[in-house]
C-alpha cells in the first residue's frame, strides 16, 4: 500500500522492550471498585443505582445522559456501598461523583442483551445501539463515546474505517498486545464498526517498531479482501487522527473539519475488540488493558484491570514502586496527564500508568531560548512554536491564536526536542484553556446582549402598539370635547 | 500520599539535547580548523586567539554580574565560548591584545546584553566585533602575515610571541601581506586584470596563505561543517543556499568579462566562505527559524558578500553581508512561517476537495 509523507515530527526513545514481550495478565478482582459517572469526554453518566442495592457483573449502574455520553456498568457482581465523591484521576486532584462498588467475590453475570447474531446483515442503527448501550467509548485515550462517532456514516460518505494501531507513545504497549494476542476479535470487531460506518474498506496501521503486532494482524485478516493490515513509519505523533489519516489517503484534514468528511474514520484497535465482545457476546466494557511501566515500577506488565480498580492496587500487583517516582503519568509520556497521586481510580480511557524517575524525564530548569528553530522544523501541526511561546510569555494571547495556538493539539513534539527545555505545551495549554474561557464569557455576554436587546425590542413594540392604539382610538371618536362644548 | 508532582503539563519525557551539547559540538566542529591555523601562524595566533576568549568570557561574567544576573549558569552553556572563538577566527593572527579586547566589548556587552542577552540580540556578536574594530583599525585589521608554522625557523618563539600579541614588536610595513581578495582587490586598482592577480586554487585550498585564522584553512571548516549537518546542529539550507549563490554569480560573471570578475571557484575558496556559510551565518540567533526563511536568509548572505567583494571598497564582505542580512531576520520570519496544517498559506481553512 503506498504511503503518504507527514510533517515533521520526533523520534523519542521507545522504551516499551520493558513491557512488549509480557503478555497480558489478569488483575485478580479487587474488593472495592471506584466508578466514576465521567469516564469520557460529553455529558456525566446518571446514576441508577443507590446505595445498598446489589448487583450482578454486567449491570447498568449509570446511563448516558444525552447525545454525547456514555453509561457505566458494574465490573463484577456486589454491593453499592456509596455513591459519593471519590477523587478523580486528573491533573486537579479534584473529587468527581464515583458510585463505589463492594465485590461480593462471585463475580455472577447478570442477563446480558442476547448477541447479534449476523451483525453483516444487522442495521447499521441496532450496532451503534448497541456499542452505545455498551459504554464503549475511544480506547486510545480521548474516551470520545464510541457510538457517536460510529454514526458519522449517517452524514458522510465513507471510504475507510481506519483502525489506529501505531501506538506511538513511548512505554506503552497495550495495543501491541491486544493485537498479538487478540488479533481475530480487533478484526471482527473492525469489520462490524465498518459495517455500522457504511465504510466498504478496513485499514489497519501499525508502527513498523511492531513487527509481530504487523505479523499476527496480517495473518487474522488474510483472505478478507476489505481488511488491508499497513505498517506505517515510525514517527511520533503518528497515531494523531489528522496526521494518520494524510500517511494512509495523502489528503490533509482542513482544519475545523472532521477526517470523516474525507471519507475516513479513526478508531483505536482496543476500541474495536470491545465492539466485538458488545456485539458477538452482549458484554459491556467492564476491563480494559493497562500498561503499567517507568523506571519506579517494580515489576512493569501489561495488565487486564477491571474499571474501577485503584490505581495504587494495580501498581501493588507490579511490584509496587521501587523508588519515589518524579512523576505519575495516566497515558504515555508524551500526551499523557500527571496524576497527584495513585488512590484514583482506572478509568476507559486509561491506557498507561507510567511511574517515572527523574532521571527518565530529564526535567532540567528552562533557559533562554536560543532561535534554533527545531520546534518550527519538528512541529506536524505546522506552527511556530518559539513565536507563539513568547506572545503567550508576554500575556498577548490574541497574537498567539493568530498564529494558530488553538490548532496546536499538545503532541509535546516542540517541548520534547527544545535544547532550552522550555515547557512550550505547557505554555499552548494555558492559552488554550485561557482563550476558551474568553470565547465561553463572549458567548455568553453576546447571549445576554441578544437577550436584552431583544426584550427591549419587545418592550417597545408593545408601547408602540399601545400607542397606535391610542391614537387610532383617538382619531377615530369624534371630537367630543368641541361637540359637548 | 502525594508522591509525584503535577505542576506542569507533559512530555514527561525529553530528548537528550541541551544549549551546552549544541554549542559544545559547534566547538568540537571548529577544533581541527582552530589547530592547524594555531599551526600555522604560530604563537601569537595562540595567544590572541586565547585573550579573545577569555575577554568574551569575562565580560559576559561581568555584564551579567552588573546586572545582577547568575552568570555561572550562563557560562556554562558556552555560547559566549562560541562567540569568543568565532570573533577570534575573524581578527588576523598577529593583531595585537587590544584588537580582540574591543572587538569583546563590542560582540559581547554591545551586541548581545545591550540587547537582552542569550536569544534577544537581532546580530551575530562575533560579527559585530569583528565589524567594529574592522572600521576602526582597519590598519591592524588588514595586517595579515605570511604563514609562520609553529617552530618553523622563521616562527617567533614564544618570548617574542608575547611581544607581538601584547607588546609593540609587530612592524606593520615589513611584515605584512595581503589576503587573496585583498590581492586580488588592490591589484584590480592598478590595472591588473584579475586574470593574473588570481592565486592558484591549490595555495588557497591548502591554507598557506595569508589571511585570518578563518580563512586559511578551507577543507577544515568544510569538515567541520559537514559534521555540524551529520550530526543535526545545523540543516543545509543557508549554507548551501549561500555558497550556490555565491558560486553561480562568481560564474556567470567571470564568464561574461574574465578580466574584471574572479569566478565562482575563487569566491568559494577564497576568504571566508566556508567559514561564514557553516559557522557564521548559521548562528541559530540571527538567523531565520524556518527552512524557507533559511534559504532566502542564505542567498542573501550570499549575494551581498559577492557584492562587497566584488564592488565594494572592502576586499571580504561576509561579515557586513551577515550583519545586513540579521536584520531582515524578523521580517523574514514574519512572512515565511510554515503553512499550518490544514490550513492555506493565509490561514484559512483548506477546501474540501473531490466534493465525494
Amino acid at each position: 500500500m503506498k504511503l503518504f509523507p507527514v510533517r515533521g515530527g520526533v523520534h523519542p526513545e521507545y522504551r516499551k522492550e520493558r513491557t512488549s514481550e509480557l503478555a497480558i495478565v489478569a488483575l485478580p478482582l479487587p474488593s472495592t471498585l471506584y466508578l466514576p459517572l465521567q469516564q469520557h469526554i460529553g455529558a456525566p453518566a446518571e446514576p441508577v443505582v443507590a446505595e445498598g442495592d446489589l448487583v450482578k457483573k454486567g449491570q447498568l449502574l449509570a446511563r448516558g445522559a444525552g447525545p454525547v455520553s456514555a453509561p457505566t456498568h458494574a465490573p463484577t457482581s456486589g454491593r453499592i456501598a456509596a455513591v459519593t465523591q471519590v477523587t478523580a484521576p486528573h491533573p486537579s486532584g479534584l473529587p468527581q461523583t464515583t458510585i463505589v462498588l463492594e465485590a461480593d467475590g462471585r463475580d455472577e453475570w447478570a442477563e446480558l442483551p442476547a448477541p447479534i447474531a449476523d451483525p453483516f446483515a444487522a442495521d447499521s442503527q441496532a450496532i451503534r445501539d448497541r456499542v452505545a448501550q455498551s459504554g464503549i467509548v475511544g480506547m486510545g485515550g480521548a474516551a470520545f463515546p464510541s457510538a457517536v462517532k460510529l454514526n458519522l456514516g449517517t452524514q458522510n460518505r465513507l471510504e475507510t474505517l481506519l483502525i489506529n494501531g501505531a501506538e506511538c507513545e513511548p512505554y506503552l504497549t497495550c495495543d501491541d498486545r491486544v493485537m498479538r494476542e487478540y488479533a481475530a476479535e480487533v478484526i471482527d470487531g473492525a469489520r462490524i464498526m465498518a459495517h455500522a460506518l457504511g465504510a466498504p474498506q478496513v485499514v489497519i496501521a501499525i508502527e513498523q517498531n511492531k513487527p509481530q503486532a504487523l505479523a499476527e494482524m496480517t495473518r487474522a485478516a488474510a483472505g478478507i479482501a476489505a481488511v488491508t493490515v499497513v505498517g506505517v513509519p515510525v514517527q511520533y505523533p503518528m497515531g494523531s487522527e489528522r496526521h494518520l489519516t494524510q500517511a494512509i489517503t495523502g489528503r490533509e484534514t482542513p482544519a475545523g473539519k472532521l477526517t470523516a468528511e474525507l471519507g475516513v474514520v479513526v478508531h483505536n484497535v482496543a476500541t474495536a475488540r470491545a465492539v466485538h465482545h458488545a456485539v458477538r457476546f452482549g458484554r459491556p466494557l467492564l476491563a480494559r488493558v493497562v500498561t503499567v511501566s517507568g523506571g519506579a515500577i517494580g515489576k512493569p506488565a501489561n495488565v487486564e484491570v477491571p474499571l474501577g480498580t485503584l490505581v495504587s492496587e494495580l501498581v501493588a500487583f507490579c511490584g509496587g514502586l521501587s523508588q519515589p517516582p518524579r512523576r505519575v503519568v495516566n497515558g504515555g509520556p508524551m500526551m499523557g496527564q500527571p496524576l497527584p497521586n495513585l488512590d484514583v481510580p482506572v478509568i476507559k480511557g486509561m491506557s498507561g500508568i507510567l511511574a517515572l524517575t527523574a532521571e527518565e524525564t530529564n526535567e532540567q530548569p528552562s533557559r533562554a531560548c536560543i532561535r534554533c528553530g527545531t520546534c518550527v522544523t519538528i512541529c506536524p501541526c505546522g506552527l511556530v512554536p518559539v513565536e507563539m511561546a513568547a506572545f503567550i510569555r508576554k500575556d498577548n494571547l490574541e497574537a498567539a491564536a493568530k498564529l494558530g495556538v488553538t490548532d496546536c493539539f499538545s503532541c509535546g513534539s516542540c517541548s520534547y526536542v527544545c535544547p532550552s527545555h522550555i515547557p512550550l505545551v505547557h505554555y499552548f495549554n494555558y492559552a488554550k484553556g485561557s482563550l476558551a474561557a474568553a470565547n465561553r464569557e463572549k458567548r455568553k455576554n453576546d447571549q445576554v446582549k441578544a437577550l436584552v436587546e431583544a426584550k427591549a425590542a419587545r418592550l417597545e413594540k408593545i408601547a408602540q402598539a399601545k400607542r397606535d392604539a391610542a391614537a387610532r382610538a383617538k382619531a377615530a371618536a369624534p371630537s367630543t370635547p368641541e361637540a359637548s362644548a | 500520599m502525594t508522591t509525584a508532582y503535577t505542576d506542569k503539563s507533559g512530555p514527561f519525557t525529553h530528548a537528550p539535547s541541551s544549549v551546552a551539547k549544541t554549542m559544545a559540538t559547534v566547538l568540537a566542529a571548529l577544533l581541527p580548523a582552530t589547530l592547524y591555523d594555531a599551526w600555522l601562524f604560530g604563537w601569537p595566533a595562540i595567544f590572541l586567539f586565547l585573550f579573545t576568549i577569555a575577554a568574551c568570557m569575562a565580560l559576559e561574567a561581568a555584564t551579567l554580574a552588573a546586572q545582577g544576573k547568575e552568570w555561572r549558569v550562563a557560562l556554562s552553556d558556552y555560547s559566549v565560548v562560541l562567540t569568543g572563538w568565532l570573533l577570534a577566527m575573524s581578527l588576523p593572527p598577529w593583531a595585537p591584545w587590544w584588537v580582540g579586547l574591543i572587538a569583546a566589548v563590542f560582540a559581547v556587552v554591545l551586541a548581545k546584553h545591550l540587547f537582552g542577552g542569550l536569544g534577544q540580540n537581532v546580530f551575530n556578536p562575533a560579527m559585530v566585533g569583528r565589524v567594529a574594530v574592522l572600521v576602526s583599525f582597519p590598519v591592524q585589521m588588514t595586517a595579515f602575515v605570511a604563514p609562520h608554522p609553529l617552530f618553523a625557523a622563521a616562527s617567533p618563539g614564544f618570548i617574542d610571541a608575547l611581544g607581538i600579541t601584547f607588546g609593540h614588536a609587530f612592524h606593520f610595513d615589513t611584515m605584512t601581506a595581503a589576503s587573496a581578495l585583498g590581492y586580488v582587490k588592490t591589484e584590480l586598482t592598478k590595472g591588473v586584470p584579475v586574470t593574473q592577480s588570481m592565486p592558484g586554487l591549490m595555495g588557497l585550498v591548502g591554507g598557506a596563505r595569508p589571511g585570518s585564522f578563518g580563512e586559511t584553512s578551507a577543507p577544515l571548516i568544510l569538515a567541520g561543517g559537514l559534521f555540524l549537518l551529520w550530526r543535526r546542529i545545523i540543516s543545509w539550507h543557508i549554507p548551501v543556499a549561500m555558497l550556490v549563490t555565491l558560486f553561480v554569480l562568481g560564474t556567470v560573471f567571470h564568464a561574461a568579462n574574465p578580466a574584471r570578475f574572479t569566478d565562482g571557484t575563487f569566491q568559494l575558496v577564497a576568504g571566508a566562505s566556508f567559514l561564514g556559510a557553516f559557522f557564521i551565518a548559521t548562528d541559530y540567533v540571527t538567523s531565520p527559524v524556518s527552512k524557507p526563511g533559511q534559504l532566502v536568509f542564505g542567498c542573501g548572505v550570499g549575494l551581498l558578500t559577492w557584492v562587497i567583494r566584488t564592488f565594494a571598497g572592502y576586499p571580504e564582505g561576509v561579515a557586513f553581508a551577515v550583519l545586513l542580512m540579521n536584520a531582515l531576520t524578523p521580517i523574514i520570519d514574519h512572512h515565511l512561517r510554515p503553512r499550518a496544517f490544514g490550513r492555506t498559506r493565509t490561514g484559512a481553512p483548506l477546501p474540501l476537495k473531490g466534493g465525494k
